[in-house]
C-alpha cells in the first residue's frame, strides 16, 4: 500500500506524540518504581579508570614486613585464620621462585631470590576467572578495572580457583564466623562471607568508595606499595613505572596483571 | 461393586488424612498478625511504607547491584535525603532491632532470608565493637 505525504505526516506526528507521552504513561502504570537516577556515586570516592599497584620488593626486608600487611588486610575484611589446606588468604608472602615462575634465569642475585614476595589478586586486564564464572559472580568492573565478586551470586563451583594462574582465590569450606573468638569480628563495618563461596582481594573497593586508599597501601611503610590509576599519566604508579623497570607475574599467559613488581 | 467395604474404608481414611490440616485448626485462634516495631529515631524510610512492605527485597537487590557493579553507593530517598546503600550500616542504623522488626514478618510468613549469613545484625556489630 502506498503511503502519500499527508498520511505519512499524520503517522509521524502521532508516533511523536505517543513517544512523548511514554514516560508519563509509564509513571502512571508503575508508580514508585526505583529509578536508576536515584542512585549515584559518592562524591568523596577516589576517581580512577584502571586501578593498579606497584610492589617495591627492595623495601621488604623480611617475611615479617609482608605478614604485617597481611594482618592489616585480613583484619579489615574479616578474613579468618584457618590452619591447613582450608586457609583463606587475600594477600600473602611467597618465595620469589614461586611468584615468578617464568624467570628461567639461574643467575638471579641471592638477595633477590631470598626476598619474600607479597602476592595478591592481580586484577588482570584479561581475567581468566571472569571467563569461567558460570553465574557472573566474578566480573571485571569496566569503570575502574577491579576484578570483583558479587558474593550473592557465587554458587561455590570453584571454576575460578582452577582458572586463576596465581592461586589468588580461597574457598570457604566452613562458616568463617566459627573461626573468630566469641564471634567477635575485627571489622564490624564489613560483612563476612558464608560457607560455600569463593573470596579474594577486592582492591579495597569499599575503601576507595569513601576516599581511602587500600588498607595494605595505607599501612605500608616508605613506598613498599604504590597504588593509583594506570590510565592517568600523572599518577604515582605511572611515574614509578616510567622510571623503574618492573616485572609482572606469569606475563606469558597474557592475563595482563595490574600488579607490578620492582626488583 | 467388588470389595466395597475395603474401598470405602480406604476412601474415608484418605479423605480424613488429606483434610487433616483443615480440621486440625478448627476452634483454634489464628496466629496473631505480625507487629514489626518501627524505629523511634526516624519517621520516614527511603521509600513509602507500602512500597517498602511489598518490595524491600527488590530494593535491596537493586542496591546490591548498584553498589557492587556500578559503584553507586548513594541513594536519594523519597524525602530527597541522601542515604548510603548499606544494609548493616544504613537500614539497620534505624531498624536497630532485627528480632523486633525483620523477624516479626519473616517468622510469620516462614521465610528465612540469608542476609545474615554474611551481613551483621546490629547485635553482632555491638558485640564486635
Amino acid at each position: 500500500m502506498a503511503v502519500n505525504r499527508r498520511e505519512f505526516i499524520k503517522i509521524a506526528g502521532l508516533s511523536a506524540a505517543l513517544g512523548l507521552g511514554g514516560k508519563a504513561a509509564f509513571d502512571l502504570v508503575l508508580p514508585g518504581q526505583v529509578d536508576a537516577a536515584q542512585m549515584s556515586r559518592p562524591p568523596q570516592a577516589l576517581q580512577g579508570s584502571h586501578w593498579a599497584m606497584v610492589v617495591d620488593l627492595k623495601k621488604f626486608k623480611s617475611e615479617a614486613d609482608a605478614m604485617a600487611l597481611q594482618e592489616i588486610c585480613h583484619q579489615a575484611h574479616n578474613v579468618p585464620t584457618i590452619p591447613g589446606k582450608q586457609e583463606i588468604k587475600w594477600i600473602w608472602p611467597t618465595k620469589f621462585e614461586h611468584a615468578f615462575t617464568h624467570l628461567e634465569n639461574r643467575q638471579i642475585p641471592p638477595d633477590i631470590l631470598e626476598t619474600p614476595v607479597l602476592v595478591l589478586c592481580n586484577h588482570c586486564e584479561n581475567p581468566p576467572c571472569v571467563r569461567v564464572c558460570p553465574t557472573k559472580a566474578t566480573f571485571k568492573r569496566e569503570s575502574d578495572g577491579i576484578v570483583i565478586m558479587d558474593m550473592h551470586r557465587c554458587i561455590g563451583c570453584r571454576f575460578c580457583m582452577a582458572a586463576c594462574p596465581y592461586g589468588a582465590r580461597s574457598f570457604n569450606f566452613a562458616d568463617p564466623r566459627n573461626y573468630f573468638k566469641d564471634g567477635k569480628l575485627p571489622n564490624p563495618d564489613y560483612p563476612t562471607r558464608t560457607k560455600g563461596v569463593v573470596e579474594k582481594c577486592n582492591f579495597c573497593a569499599e575503601r576507595l568508595a569513601v576516599g581511602k586508599l587500600p588498607a595494605c597501601v595505607e599501612a605500608a611503610k616508605d613506598g613498599q606499595l604504590i597504588f593509583g590509576d594506570l590510565n592517568d599519566p600523572r599518577s604515582e604508579v605511572r611515574k614509578t613505572l616510567r622510571t623503574n623497570y618492573s616485572i609482572r607475574r606469569k606475563p606469558d599467559l597474557g592475563t595482563q596483571p595490574s600488579v607490578y613488581y620492582l626488583v | 461393586m467388588y470389595n466395597a467395604g475395603k474401598i470405602i474404608t480406604g476412601l474415608v481414611i484418605f479423605v480424613v488424612i488429606f483434610t487433616l490440616p483443615l480440621w486440625w485448626q478448627v476452634g483454634k485462634a489464628a496466629p496473631p498478625a505480625p507487629k514489626p516495631e518501627l524505629p523511634k529515631t526516624a519517621k520516614v524510610c527511603v521509600e513509602d511504607t507500602a512500597y517498602m512492605r511489598t518490595s524491600h527485597m527488590q530494593l535491596l537487590n537493586d542496591w546490591r547491584n548498584a553498589v557492587v557493579r556500578d559503584q553507586d553507593r548513594v541513594y536519594v530517598g523519597k524525602d530527597g535525603k541522601k542515604y548510603s546503600m548499606s544494609l548493616t550500616n544504613d537500614c539497620m542504623a534505624c531498624h536497630n532491632d532485627k528480632k523486633k522488626f525483620c523477624d516479626q514478618c519473616h517468622n510469620y510468613l516462614a521465610v528465612a532470608p540469608y542476609c545474615w549469613d554474611c551481613h551483621l545484625t546490629p547485635e553482632q556489630v555491638k558485640e564486635s565493637k
